[in-house]
This record gives C-alpha cells, sequence and structure tokens, in this order.
C-alpha cells in the first residue's frame, strides 16, 4: 500500500465520520436532556434519506442541473425529520417520561417499527438511487489517487455542524438550559423552565440532526429499508464510546471508529508467523471491538462522566407471586394440557411445530428476564449465547458423529463459557453503557460466525442438524413431530422450574438486592459483582440450551440467529410480558411468537402492527401483558 | 409590608398526604405562610421537611389534601407552573449546575419582571452575595461549598419570587456562611418576601423565623410562634432532641 492510498483510506474514513457524528449527535442531544434512548434514531435517519430523495427528484424537476437544489432538499429533509421527530415528542414520549427506562426503550423501539413500515408503504420496497450533486461529482486527486469530490465536502459539514451546535450549546440562552437540563432537568423545571417545551425542541434539534445525516449519505448509498438498523447500532456505538451527553465525545469516537475502520483495509491481509490473517475482515466489528475496549478502559466513554448512566431497576421491584396450592396446580394443569396436545391436536400438525418455537424463545426470554428483571442488567447482546448454544452444538455433533443428546449438554455448556466470559467484562458497568458492552459482545459474536467460513459454514450457515432416529420417527395418532415436541416441553418446563426456584433461593434474594442498592447490598457481605456475574452464567447457560433444541427443531442455522435483531426480539418478549413477574417472559415470548409467525406471513405491514400492539401496551398497560391480567384479576377480585 | 386585610396566605396547605413509590411519608400536615413571613419548619432527619417542599413545589408522584398559593389551588400542578407563579424552590443538596458559570446558573433562573414582587438582575444579586460577584465566570463545580449555596439562592431570586422554599439553607457549610444566610433571609424579608424555612438549627431558625412548625415522622407535632416555642422546653426535647 502507497502512502497515497493510505491517505485517501484515512480521508474516506474522514468522511464516514462526519455522517456517524451527524447521528450520533442528535442521539446524545436527546439522552442527555430526556434520559430517553431512542431506539427509532436509526429509523428517523432512514426518513431522512427517503426525504432527500423525495425532494431531491422534485427540486430537481424545479432546478435542473443546479447544486441549489440537491442543498434544499437537504434543508427540507431535515426540517421534515425535525418536524416529525417534534411529532413523536409530543404523542408518545411525553406521556412516558416518568415510566420506567424499559418502557420508554420499547415504545421508541415500537415506533422504529412503524417508521419502517411506513417507509415501505409511502417508497416501496425498492432502493432508491441518490443524485450526483452538481458541482461535487468526479473525483479530486490526492497525490495522484482519485477521492471523491462530495467526500470531500461532508469532510467539511461533520466538523461544521460540530461548531454550529457549539455555538448554539454555550452562546444562547436555549443552549444554557439545554446544558442545565442534561445534569438536571427536575431542577431546569423547578426555576420555571417549561420542560415539555425544551423536551420538544431538543428532540426536534436531534432528530433533524438524524435527518440531515441521512439525507447527505443519499449520494454514497441509495435510501433502503436496510438503513435504520446499522443507523441505530452505529449511532449507539459512538454516543456510548464518546460518552452520552458529549458532543466533541461524539465526534472523537466517530473519528476513532472510522480511522481504525480505514486503517484495518489499509493493513489488508497480515502474513504473522506462518499465519495470514485478512484485516479488512475486521471492518465489520471494529466499531464493537473499539466500544469493548473503551467500555473496559474508561467504563462511561471517553468524555462522559458517571452520573450520565441510567437510573437502575424498573419502578417497583418484582416481587414473585409466593407459590399457592392453587398456583400449583394451575401450572401442572397447564403442562399436562400441552404434554397431551400432539393427541388432542393430531389433526392440525402445525400446532406443535409453532409451539416448538413458542417454547425456545420462550426459554430464551426467560434467561434474559433473569438478568434483566430480577438482576437490572439490560443485555442488548443475549442472543450471543442463544447462538453460542446452537452453533456450538452443532459444530461439535458435525465434527464428531455424536447422538443430538449431547447437544443438550454442549449446548447450554457453550452458552456458559459465552457468558462467563463476556459477563465478566459486562458486570462491570451498568445502565445503557452495560446494555451497549453486551450488544458489542454479541455483535463480535455474530461476525465471526458470519465470516469463519471453515467452521460455521459462513453466511450459509450449518445444514443437515437431525435429532435423534427416535425423536424425528413419526408415530402413528399423534402430530409428526410430537417427540420432539415433548423432549422440547420437557426440557424447558424443568429449565423454567429451575430459573424460577434459583430466583427464590438466598441466591436469587442476593441478585435482587445487588439491583435495588448494590452499596447496602456490598455492605452486608455480598460480593455484587461476583453475583451478577453468576446469575449471567445461569442466563447464558438457560439460553444455550435453547439454542440447541431450536437448531435442532429447524435442521439448520444460520448466522440471523445470533443478530442483534434476535436479541432485540427477545428484549421485546420480556418487555412485551412485563418485567415484574415470572409468567410476563413466557406469556410475552408465546404473544410475539405467535404474532410474528401468523401476521409475518399473511400481512405486509406485520412490523407496523407489531409496533402499534406495542405501543398500545406502553401506553396504556405499562405493566405489561402479564401485568394487565394481574390487574383484571385484581379488579374482578375487588 | 403590604398585608392586604382578608387577603389569602401567601401559601397554604391543608390535609396534605404524600407518598414515596409505595411508602406513604406525610401525613395530613397543615401549614401556613403569611406574607411577608418567616416560618422555619423544625423537625429531625427524616421527619418530611424536604417531602413537604417537594409536595409544595409538584415534584412527587402522589400528593393528596389541598396546596394554595395565593389562593388558588395548585396542586398536581408541575414545578415550572409553580416557579412562574412566584414560588421560588432552594433544594436542600443545592443541584446547581456544575458544568455552567455562574452567570449561567443565574440565566436559567431567569424570569420575565413582576409588577408585585422584587426585580432581581446579576448585579443586585452580587449585592447581596458580594462573593459570587467575584466569579462570574467560574463553573459551579470549582465552587466551594458555600459559595454553591449562595448560588442557588440566587439562582432562584432570579425567578423573581413572591416567596421562597427554603430547603435547610444551614446545612454543611461554615458558621460565617450560616450567619450570612441569616442576615440574607432577613434582607428578603425586608424586601417583602414570604420565607418557609426547613432548619434543624434551632438557633438559626430562632433568628430568622416568626413562625415554627415541628414535623416528626410525617406529622405535624407543634405549630406557633418562636417565642412560644422557646419557652416550652418539653417540645424541643422530646422533636428535637434538645
Amino acid at each position: 500500500m502507497t502512502s497515497a492510498s493510505l491517505l485517501v483510506q484515512i480521508l474516506t474514513g474522514l468522511a464516514g465520520a462526519s455522517t456517524l457524528f451527524l447521528t450520533g449527535a442528535g442521539l446524545s442531544l436527546i439522552f442527555g436532556v430526556t434520559r430517553v434512548v431512542n431506539f427509532a434514531h436509526g429509523s428517523l435517519f432512514m426518513v431522512g434519506a427517503y426525504l432527500g430523495w423525495t425532494a431531491g427528484e422534485w427540486l430537481r424537476a424545479l432546478l435542473p442541473g443546479s447544486a441549489a437544489g440537491f442543498w434544499l432538499a437537504t434543508l427540507l429533509a431535515t426540517l421534515g425529520v425535525a418536524a416529525l421527530g417534534a411529532l413523536l415528542e409530543t404523542l408518545i414520549l411525553r406521556r412516558i417520561y416518568r415510566a420506567p427506562e424499559l418502557f420508554q426503550l420499547l415504545a421508541t423501539f415500537a415506533v422504529a417499527l412503524v417508521l419502517r413500515d411506513g417507509c415501505l408503504w409511502l417508497w416501496g420496497a425498492e432502493d432508491l438511487l441518490g443524485p450526483r450533486v452538481p458541482g461535487l461529482t468526479g473525483a479530486l486527486s490526492v497525490l495522484g489517487v482519485p477521492f471523491p469530490r462530495y467526500d470531500a465536502a461532508l469532510i467539511v459539514i461533520g466538523p461544521a455542524v460540530l461548531g454550529l451546535m457549539h455555538l448554539l450549546l454555550t452562546r444562547t440562552h436555549f443552549g444554557v438550559l439545554i446544558r442545565a437540563a442534561t445534569q438536571d432537568r427536575e431542577m431546569v423545571s423547578a426555576l420555571g423552565v417549561i420542560e415539555s417545551r425544551l423536551f420538544t425542541s431538543v428532540f426536534a434539534i436531534g432528530a433533524g440532526l438524524a435527518g440531515l445525516a441521512g439525507a447527505l449519505q443519499l449520494p454514497r448509498e441509495p435510501a433502503n429499508l436496510g438503513l435504520d438498523l446499522p443507523a441505530i447500532s452505529d449511532a449507539f456505538v459512538v454516543v456510548v464510546i464518546g460518552g452520552l451527553g458529549s458532543l466533541p465525545g461524539a465526534f472523537l469516537a466517530a473519528l476513532l471508529i472510522s480511522l481504525v475502520k480505514a486503517g484495518c483495509v489499509a493493513l489488508g491481509t497480515v502474513e504473522l508467523g506462518g499465519y495470514s490473517f485478512a484485516f479488512p475482515r475486521l471492518t465489520l466489528v471494529a466499531e464493537f471491538i473499539v466500544m469493548a475496549i473503551v467500555l473496559v478502559v474508561r467504563p462511561y466513554g471517553l468524555m462522559g462522566r458517571p452520573e450520565g448512566a441510567l437510573r437502575g431497576p424498573a419502578a417497583s421491584p418484582i416481587r414473585p407471586e409466593p407459590e399457592t396450592p392453587r398456583s400449583r396446580a394451575l401450572w401442572g394443569l397447564a403442562i399436562a394440557a400441552l404434554a397431551l396436545l400432539p393427541w388432542i391436536a393430531s389433526a392440525s400438525p402445525y400446532t406443535t411445530v409453532a409451539l416448538v418455537d413458542v417454547f425456545c424463545f420462550a426459554l430464551f426470554a426467560m434467561s434474559l428476564f433473569f438478568i434483566m428483571g430480577p438482576g437490572g442488567m439490560h443485555s442488548f447482546g443475549h442472543a450471543a449465547y442463544f447462538g453460542l448454544g446452537a452453533y456450538g452444538a452443532a459444530i461439535v455433533l458435525k465434527a464428531t458423529g455424536w447422538s443430538m443428546m449431547w447437544g443438550l449438554l454442549i449446548g447450554p455448556l457453550a452458552g456458559f463459557v459465552g457468558a462467563l466470559i463476556f459477563g465478566w467484562f459486562s458486570v462491570r458497568l451498568s445502565g445503557v453503557y452495560l446494555a451497549m458492552l453486551t450488544l458489542a459482545f454479541g455483535q463480535i459474536v455474530w461476525s465471526i460466525i458470519y465470516q469463519w467460513d471453515a467452521v460455521t459454514g459462513g453466511s450459509n450457515g450449518l445444514t443437515g442438524l437431525w435429532p435423534a432416529g427416535w425423536l424425528s420417527t413419526r408415530y402413528p395418532g399423534v402430530t409428526p413431530n410430537a417427540a420432539y415436541y415433548l423432549l422440547t416441553l420437557a426440557c424447558v418446563g424443568s429449565a423454567v422450574l429451575v430459573l424460577r426456584r434459583v430466583l427464590d433461593a438466598p441466591f436469587g434474594l442476593a441478585v435482587r438486592a445487588g439491583r435495588d442498592s448494590p452499596l447496602r447490598a456490598e455492605s452486608i457481605g455480598i460480593n455484587v459483582h461476583r453475583i451478577q456475574w453468576m446469575a449471567f452464567c445461569v442466563a447464558g447457560t438457560a439460553a444455550g440450551l435453547a439454542g440447541v433444541l431450536y437448531a435442532f427443531s429447524k435442521g439448520s442455522i444460520a448466522p440471523d440467529l445470533v443478530h442483534v435483531g434476535r436479541s432485540i426480539d427477545g428484549l421485546v418478549m420480556v418487555l412485551l410480558g412485563g418485567v415484574e413477574s415470572l409468567a410476563g417472559p413466557l406469556i410475552g415470548a408465546a404473544a410475539f411468537t405467535l404474532l410474528q409467525d401468523s401476521a409475518g406471513r399473511s400481512f405486509d405491514y406485520w412490523r407496523a402492527a407489531t409496533g402499534a400492539a406495542m405501543l398500545v401496551v406502553v401506553l396504556a398497560f405499562p405493566q405489561g401483558l402479564a401485568g394487565l391480567a394481574r390487574s383484571i384479576r385484581g379488579r374482578a377480585k375487588a | 409590608m403590604t398585608r392586604t386585610a382578608g387577603a389569602p396566605p401567601i401559601v397554604e396547605v391543608r390535609g396534605l398526604r404524600a407518598w414515596y413509590g409505595p411508602a406513604q411519608i406525610l401525613f395530613d400536615i397543615d401549614l401556613t405562610l403569611e406574607r411577608g413571613s418567616v416560618v422555619a419548619l423544625m423537625g429531625r432527619n427524616g421527619a418530611g421537611k424536604s417531602t413537604t417542599f417537594k409536595a409544595i413545589m409538584g415534584l412527587l408522584g402522589r400528593v393528596e389534601g389541598t396546596i394554595r398559593f395565593e389562593g388558588n389551588d395548585v396542586r398536581g400542578r408541575p414545578a415550572w407552573h409553580m416557579a412562574r407563579a412566584g414560588l421560588g424552590y432552594v433544594p436542600e443538596d443545592r443541584r446547581i449546575f456544575t458544568e455552567l458559570t455562574v452567570m449561567e446558573n443565574l440565566a436559567v433562573g431567569r424570569q420575565p419582571r413582576r409588577d408585585d414582587a422584587p426585580f432581581w438582575t446579576p448585579e443586585r444579586v452580587f449585592e447581596l452575595f458580594p462573593n459570587l460577584g467575584r466569579m462570574r465566570d467560574r463553573r459551579g463545580g470549582e465552587m466551594s461549598g458555600g459559595e454553591q449555596q449562595m448560588l442557588t439562592v440566587a439562582r432562584t431570586l432570579m425567578g423573581n419570587p413572591r416567596a421562597i422554599l427554603l430547603d435547610e439553607p444551614s446545612e454543611g457549610v461554615a458558621p460565617v456562611i450560616v450567619e450570612q444566610m441569616a442576615s440574607m433571609i432577613l434582607d428578603l424579608k425586608r424586601e417583602g418576601l414570604s420565607v418557609l424555612l426547613s432548619e434543624q438549627d434551632p438557633g438559626f431558625a430562632g433568628a430568622v423565623s416568626d413562625r415554627a412548625c415541628i414535623l416528626d415522622r410525617g406529622q405535624i407535632r407543634f405549630d406557633g410562634t418562636m417565642q412560644s416555642l422557646i419557652a416550652s422546653p418539653d417540645i424541643g426535647h422530646a422533636y428535637l432532641g434538645l
């Protein structure tokens, strides 16, 4: 690699840093003032790209061949997304500022689903190619190597926006209020500042920045429906590395990530002691590796402060209802009914197939609930343990030819080992930083699985995973997968029972103590970090079991098993069911899996439908579905 | 002093009950702050003094009973509404904006001029607290505890309040600052402001207050003039540990 092409790599990195910074800056600003982690931020970025495209088409007809058309379209997209942000804040977020932060996450995630299908409806599923910007087409020559003019413009825009934001924050009264509210919004309100107006305007500005980033990305990348997830994950990473609420931090983080990626590309494949390693492959995870390192060394990001952490637990702590003869009888009855189902439903074979999925995700959700509810640790990368279980068992069994039953040991073990390693780092953090570190680990696992073709099958995954012979035999008078169904029911049922016992045991009490008051728990002799670490391991083991069961029910596995989308599904299941009761994750998993299953096949806009349902749940029943059931029962008693 | 006959008290609380989550903290509190007076709300740590202030200010989730400000029912109003109506709040733990300079802290508290209350500018505030005037561009986080305490009061004054809820102004500051705080309260009273003060130090409370109310475990145990409190040592012994 010549020094000229290295320089171009660095310049390309700097151009990427600009859009990365713009997206992250908006997220950071919104979080700083409202304390809402806006999961819909990537969607706002996507809407910005689409709006920019539409406005661009429109203005190109009015002002053919003029660069002003593009910049005006970008401005319109920015304003449009800002207005959308203001609308979202007023209609939805304003109602849930006092709700536990997990419900805010759920609500913004629901908004993301709705916005995605909104874009599908308005702009269709085809990629929309962006315009070339008049005056910025073609390339500059950097020491003889071509470098796109438009990228050069981007390099200027990022720092320019940082400068403008700095002026806004330090030189205007509004900026002073924003900075004050970032530290203590309640006090700002007690001094007579109308909180709701401040929040709406901050949300609008943050959304506008995301829209600007989306519109600016258009000449480099077509507007498409896949923009939202990478954008939100990039934005999170930037904000967490930089420190929540710090704009210079976000800028620094964007630079760091972009330069590390450029460096990976520039290094190419390196031979070291006989091994060759392709550094460009690292670009998929470079940002997550950087984030993991930064968080381990500086737990609050490069320029963040400890008080930036989220409030800890859910507002009302969970108090598992004690087992009564009646509840035990109910559980027993439910399990007996499920066990008899292969005979009852022998006419509709799909029932037990669908329920195997439900059981696997119920255990997955239960294991996530275990660290989230009682543990107060919000894992955003829980699919890692699910995937480690599935892949671990599949790889070992394929290599050795052992029976699938060994997989029921190997899978949980793989999940346990993963949790042992990642948990050790994660429990040292809390709140949103912990969530982001778990996300980073999840993405690292995903990218290894995705890229290690020789072992994991890469993007094709592994096929030909068959359960032991007696499990796949078709027996007369029952549904075709009856044996596997019953095995899954037995495994999931006993795992859930064990998890419940563990929560009631002194260990479970210690986990809850560590969540409610780490300081007091420490002072009565509980090693909070170790207890949390152990809880992570328990959860990882259970998720690993769910992973194996799922893998062998499908016969094949692919990297999407470990994708961040799967982790988010898990979060949604837990939140939908309610974090405050043990039945919650089970109900949530069942509702979510069945809904996705039935709606996903019959209805193009199932995401929007799911999102709308989630919004109704969050706004009307902040206790989740299980809490809703409980309150109906309570009302019936009264 | 503008005490119109028949005008309602500036702050009037009747049957106030308040909760933190599931725990009830206040039980049927009655409190009256007459215009132009200074009332000390006394009691041990955990008696409910700060909770009373937060309940009046609209900073608690669940509050029952009646809260009147200048005769208007204001229970359930957000904090910003109370501040704009003319009720200033100085929290116990200061809560200054540590990243902001002194001038910026004052700017956050700034509200438009009110006809019926003293009008404060940074310059007027610095007359009251000359120390602050010498550190206008210093960041809040770089100030001593006493200076921060002055800044909290100054910031609230910038909203041109007619009455102030002053939570433990003497807590954790040097004796010389405590003296300044006492004379500041008397200055504010001369300007026509009413002050509801929470205080554990009977010396401080006695020096500035017209009346005293004693809170114990969320209930009012004594309400009377400062002289009558001093005249009944058993009350002080029972509730204030004197």
